[in-house]
Order: structure tokens, then sequence, then C-alpha cells
């Protein structure tokens, strides 16, 4: 099925470039996907230009632009530098999202339930077996918990939303890091998988005493009962828009070279832990120049304009000082 | 017959030869267009067998004939570990035990349909059957993930872990916690979808057994289980079998509603109310996101299951020439 989605889509980029020369094609992941059709639908009603954006997946997304097909492709988890260097590419955030914890438990309402990254790891372990565990009740000392058996829920296919909670887990959890690691895909300890973002939510609302993760809006739209985090400073934060963005500032964008920031665990009171950007892959020296420009215009754009499109589809802008310091990366970096 | 006249039309009534020729030349282009479509069949399968070789060549190389019998998959892993035991297990229990309770109730309502049944109530009967067939497998899976899995994880489940908690063996079988998405539910979801297959089949053969011997058979006092058992089921046996083996097949395929319900998780922990999965729920969720050698071991759990199919089906064969041999003797 894939494949031919994927054929389909290279099909119908490869038709599109050639017949449209205005029009921008992209690939990749399925996360910003709604944001950047939105974006689109404004941009095209306002400069006439078309944005041509297939959810591939991050992977796919990659494998395109790296053979040229697309003129842009997106992936929620950055490439390394020597990666980008190799491929002759460029790569920078575009927006960011945040994951949360969602729990199905009798009488415990949103925000309740509080969760350090090491509890989390040690039940995505396995070596927490219950909800009335001492480890749970220490953190919730007011709580009613039951002791039934934690129905644990995850992802089976692979995912960028995976790759930001795994990495979360590895660096709050040692035990984690060894065992089961970061990736796209990992070698879960326990638990039952479920396919993408609806399906983790599904599972949960469905589940009673079950755990998952899903991306804050999905939490949001199903009315899961999501969870509070200890962040790094040690602060007990809860999942706003404010404390996504307070780890989005604090995030040192300046001192990373191609923007390769995982926004997970980052420092500061006030900090959402578990957040991650999306990113933007380019090719410097791309084959159709005028191609190229014309994406730059538009996620330009985006940056000035389409803040408040992102926040209604909960996605989180970037800072303005981060978007400045982008644009310069474009101007010395992007042939034109 | 309607060619057959334009061709003498137009060959004239007396130009025999040309008219012969013109039918020759029909044949001999109908031969070919039949053959063509057969070998076709033939490419098709090559074909196909061929691209999962090659695309599983990598993983095979890798990690040779080891992939049978490891349990661990992990993809992330550096160097990646690829094991296809737990998916191969899951693929064989759901399947026998979709197929030990499809069997007897799908063979039961044939009877039924044709031995006992008033003839008012056949057709509905017999068209609810057949709509089961007609149903979505991906409706299958979401019933089953709405309605079946939780009725199961709060009354079935326990009930059975309960009456056989402490049992050797069976205790570990039906060993708890009850569990939303399981080897069992995805069974029994299995079953009511194959279930069709082994009913409408058998249906139709038992109507093929002759009424003189069934009435020859009540004439010397046989009851109604011993006319079914010595001559209904004898009489069509080839044909219920190869019932049995289609259902066996779709069981054995069935991607979309497992995927749902089984809680695709590559751990063997040998009861049967633990999440597991199947070789092409694995293959389905992890399709998308995969690549190198991650994607090709993936390509090589669809070649498993295609040489899994092809032995379960010559085995099927074997046995039921053997069967055969027997019935001659």
């Amino acid at each position: 099925m894939n494949f031919i989605k994927t054929i389909v889509a290279a099909g119908l980029v490869a038709a599109s470039t050639s017949a449209f020369a205005a029009d921008i094609t992209g690939a990749g992941a399925t996360f910003p996907f709604p944001l950047y059709s939105k974006w689109a639908d404004a941009y095209k009603k306002e400069t006439g230009n078309g944005l041509n954006y297939q959810s591939i997946g991050s992977g796919a997304g990659i494998k395109q632009i790296v053979a040229k097909t697309v003129t842009f492709g997106a992936s929620d988890m950055p490439l390394k530098p020597e990666q980008l260097e190799k491929d002759g590419m460029i790569q920078w955030p575009q927006a960011m999202g945040a994951l949360v914890p969602v729990v199905n438990l009798d009488g415990i309402k949103p925000g309740e339930l509080v969760f350090t990254g090491e509890l989390l790891g040690d039940i995505y372990l396995g070596k927490i077996k219950k909800w009335d565990d001492p480890a749970i009740a220490k953190l919730n000392p007011k709580l009613k918990l039951p002791g039934d058996a934690i129905t644990v829920v995850r992802r089976s296919d692979g995912s960028g939303t995976t790759f930001i909670w795994t990495d979360f887990l590895s660096k709050t959890n040692a035990e984690w890091k060894a065992k089961a690691g970061s990736g796209t895909a990992v070698e879960w300890p326990t638990g039952v998988g479920a396919k993408g973002n609806e399906g983790v939510a599904g599972n949960v609302s469905q589940t009673k005493n079950s755990i998952g993760y899903v991306e804050y809006a999905y939490a949001k739209q199903n009315k899961l009962t999501y969870g509070a985090l200890v962040n790094k400073a040690g602060k007990t934060v809860q999942p706003t828009i404010g404390a996504f963005q307070a780890a989005a500032a604090n995030a040192d964008w300046a001192g990373s070279k191609n923007y390769y920031v995982i926004l997970t665990d980052q420092p500061g009171d006030a900090s959402w832990p578990i957040t991650g950007a999306t990113f933007i892959l380019m090719h410097k020296d791309a084959t159709d120049k005028a191609a190229s420009q014309e994406a730059i215009k538009f996620f330009k754009w985006a940056f000035e304009k389409g803040d408040k499109m992102a926040e209604e589809l909960d996605y989180i802008p970037m800072p303005d000082s981060v978007v400045k310091q982008i644009e310069k990366t474009w101007s010395a970096e992007i042939k034109s | 017959m309607a060619v057959q006249s334009d061709v003498m039309d137009a060959a004239g009534p007396y130009d025999r030869a040309k008219a012969l020729s013109a039918f020759k030349l029909g044949d001999t282009t109908f031969y070919w267009v039949t053959r063509a479509s057969a070998i076709s069949v033939l490419l098709i399968l090559g074909g196909i067998i061929i691209s999962l070789i090659v695309g599983a060549w990598p993983a095979i190389r890798e990690y040779g004939l080891s992939f049978l019998w490891t349990q661990r998959w992990a993809p992330s892993a550096d160097p990646p570990v690829l094991g296809a035991l737990g998916p191969i297990y899951g693929t064989l229990v759901t399947s026998f035990i979709a197929m030990l309770i499809a069997i007897p109730v799908g063979i039961g309502i044939a009877i039924f349909l044709t031995e006992l049944c008033p003839q008012w109530a056949r057709r509905p009967i017999g068209i609810a059957v057949e709509l089961l067939a007609g149903i979505p497998s991906i409706i299958y899976g979401m019933w089953g993930f709405f309605v079946l899995g939780p009725f199961l994880a709060d009354s079935f489940q326990p009930f059975m872990i309960r009456l056989f908690d402490g049992v050797p063996i069976l205790g570990t079988i039906f060993a708890g916690p009850p569990s939303y998405l399981s080897l069992f539910n995805a069974s029994l979801i299995l079953a009511i979808m194959v279930l069709p297959f082994i009913t409408a089949i058998s249906v139709d053969v038992f109507k093929t057994v002759p009424p003189v011997l069934k009435e020859a058979a009540y004439g010397v006092g046989c009851t109604t289980w011993e006319v079914v058992r010595y001559v209904v089921i004898p009489y069509t046996r080839v044909g219920v079998i190869g019932g049995i083996m289609l259902a066996l097949g779709r069981a054995l395929g069935e991607t979309m509603a497992v995927t749902f319900i089984i809680g695709n998780a590559f751990r063997i922990t040998g009861s049967i109310f633990s999440p597991g999965t199947t070789i092409s729920a694995a293959i389905a969720s992890e399709f998308a996101e995969s690549d190198g050698l991650h994607q090709s071991g993936l390509i090589l759990l669809g070649l498993l299951l295609f040489f899994l199919t092809f032995i379960v089906l010559a085995c099927a064969r074997l046995m039921l020439q053997r069967l055969e041999l027997k019935a001659g003797k």
C-alpha cells in the first residue's frame, strides 16, 4: 500500500513540477500535514501560488528530498549535521508540537495525575505493573488509585511521535536508555501497539486502567485524561501552549549547528518536557532554483502570518528570535 | 451461431476450404488466448516470488536461518536485530484457535441447514451466513475493538483465568491479566470471519449427496447423526476439506481486522490472553516508516507467510490424497 502511495506521490510530484513551475512541492511527515495544508490554502488565496504537500511519513520524505524529486522534505526527527553536509542540505524547525501522557482511570481528572520521566520509563519498561505502586503514590499522595494492572499503550508503526517520546524516556530513565533507547520504532518491553496517534487515543479511551502518549491535539480532541509532568527544573507543569512555548524558548537554537536540537527535557521552570519540532529539509544548491525560492517565500510567509492558524490547530509557532535566525540561514545558505 | 453464419456468408456457400480455415484460425486464436491467460498466472506468481526474494535478500544474508527462531525484534538497535518467531507463533496460534472454533460451528450450521432445518428458515439463515462473508474485514476489526474486546476482557477472560488458575499448562494458556487486545480476541474474530467459507462450501457439497443414499441409510434404521457421520461426510469429504483450507488460507493472511485487535506485541508469553502479533499485522503496522534492513526483514516476513501458506496447502493436498487412497481400498 505504502509502496503504491509513494509511487503515486512521486508521480504526482514529478507531474506537477513539470506542469506548473510556480507550484511548490514537498513530502514527508504526517504530523504537520494539517498545518501545512491550512497554510497552503491561505497562501494560495493570497498569492495564487499553490503548495503540493504529500504526507507520506518522515522517512519517505527524507528519501524524496535526497533524491531531489521534491523541493522540500519534512521530518519530525532532525537529521545529523554530517548527513546534511553529505547531501548538501539545510534544515530548520517550522513548527512545534507537544506530547502528553494520557490515562484512562476512573475518578481522575485531566492534569491531576503527576508523572516524572523516570516513572513513565519504569511503567513502559513493565517494572511498575499496578496503579497503586508506591512510586506512583509517592508523586500523587492525594489521589486514590486502583490496584489494577496498568495496560501500556504505544505505537505499533514507526513514527516521529515515538521518537520524541522515547527520546524523553531515554534522557530521564537510564534503564530505558540501555534497554530500549530512542528511535521512530523501538523494541518495546511491554504493552499493546496501536497504529497512529488516533489509534493510541482510541485504545486509551477504550481500555480502563491504560496509559498512552499522543500529540496534545489528539488528547484535546478526544477529551482524554492527560497527566502533568515534572520537568528538568523539578517543577510540576501542566500541558499548556505557554509551557510548550517556554520549552521552545529555552532551547539553545543559536548554539547548535543546523538547528539540531531535540526539544525534550529542556531546562526552565515553565518548560513542558516532551516537546518536539517538525523540520523542513532543502537542498542548498537546488536544481530548480526558482522553485526553491518559491518554497522559501512560502515558509517566510508562514512564519509571518501563519502563527494564528498554527495555534488554532494546537501547533506551537516558532518564537520570533528563532525565526530571525532561520531567515539569516536562508539568505546565507540557499543559492538563488 | 451468429459467428458461424457470418463466416459462411463471407466465404460464400461453396468455398468450403476457406470457411474451414477461418474456423481453424478462430480455434487457434482461442487456444493461444486461453493459454496466455494460464501462463500469465504462473508469470505473476513467479514475479512475486522473485521480487520478494530480491527484497528480502539483505535480511536473509544478515540473519540466515536464525531469523526463524529468534524472538527478539529490535529494528532500532544498532545493528538491528530481527527475529520472526513472535509473528510466526502469533500467526499459527490465531489460525489454529480460529479453525478450532470455526470448523465445528461451520459444519454444524451446514448440517443443520441441509438436513434438519425447516424449509421456511433455510433462506434467512443461509442469507445471514452469506452476508457474514460480505462484511469488509475493517468492520470486523472495529467491532472487535469496540464491542467484542471489552466484552471478552470484562466477562469471559476473567472467568477463564479464575477457572484454570493453578492448573498446570492450562493455567499458563489462560493466564491473566485480561486484555482488550489479545491473541484470543483476534482468533475469535478470525473464526467469525472464516465461518461463512466453511458453511457455504459445506452446504453446497452436502446438497450433492444423492438422496437415495441417505434414504437407504434411514431405511436400515440409521439415526440422523449416523447418516451425517457415515454417509454425508464421507461422501463430501473432499469438498468440505477444500472449504476448510480456503478458510485457513484466509485466516493465515488476514491483516486489517487482526492488526486492530491483536495488540501488535512481538513477545511470546504462552498465554492466549496476552497481546501478540501476526506476520501480516507486523508488516501492515511497520512497513510505512521502515527502511534498509528493517524493510528487508519485513519483506522476508512476507516471503515466510507465502511459504507458510504454501506448506499448509501442500499438506492439505497430501492429506486429501491419502484419505482418497484409504477410501479406495
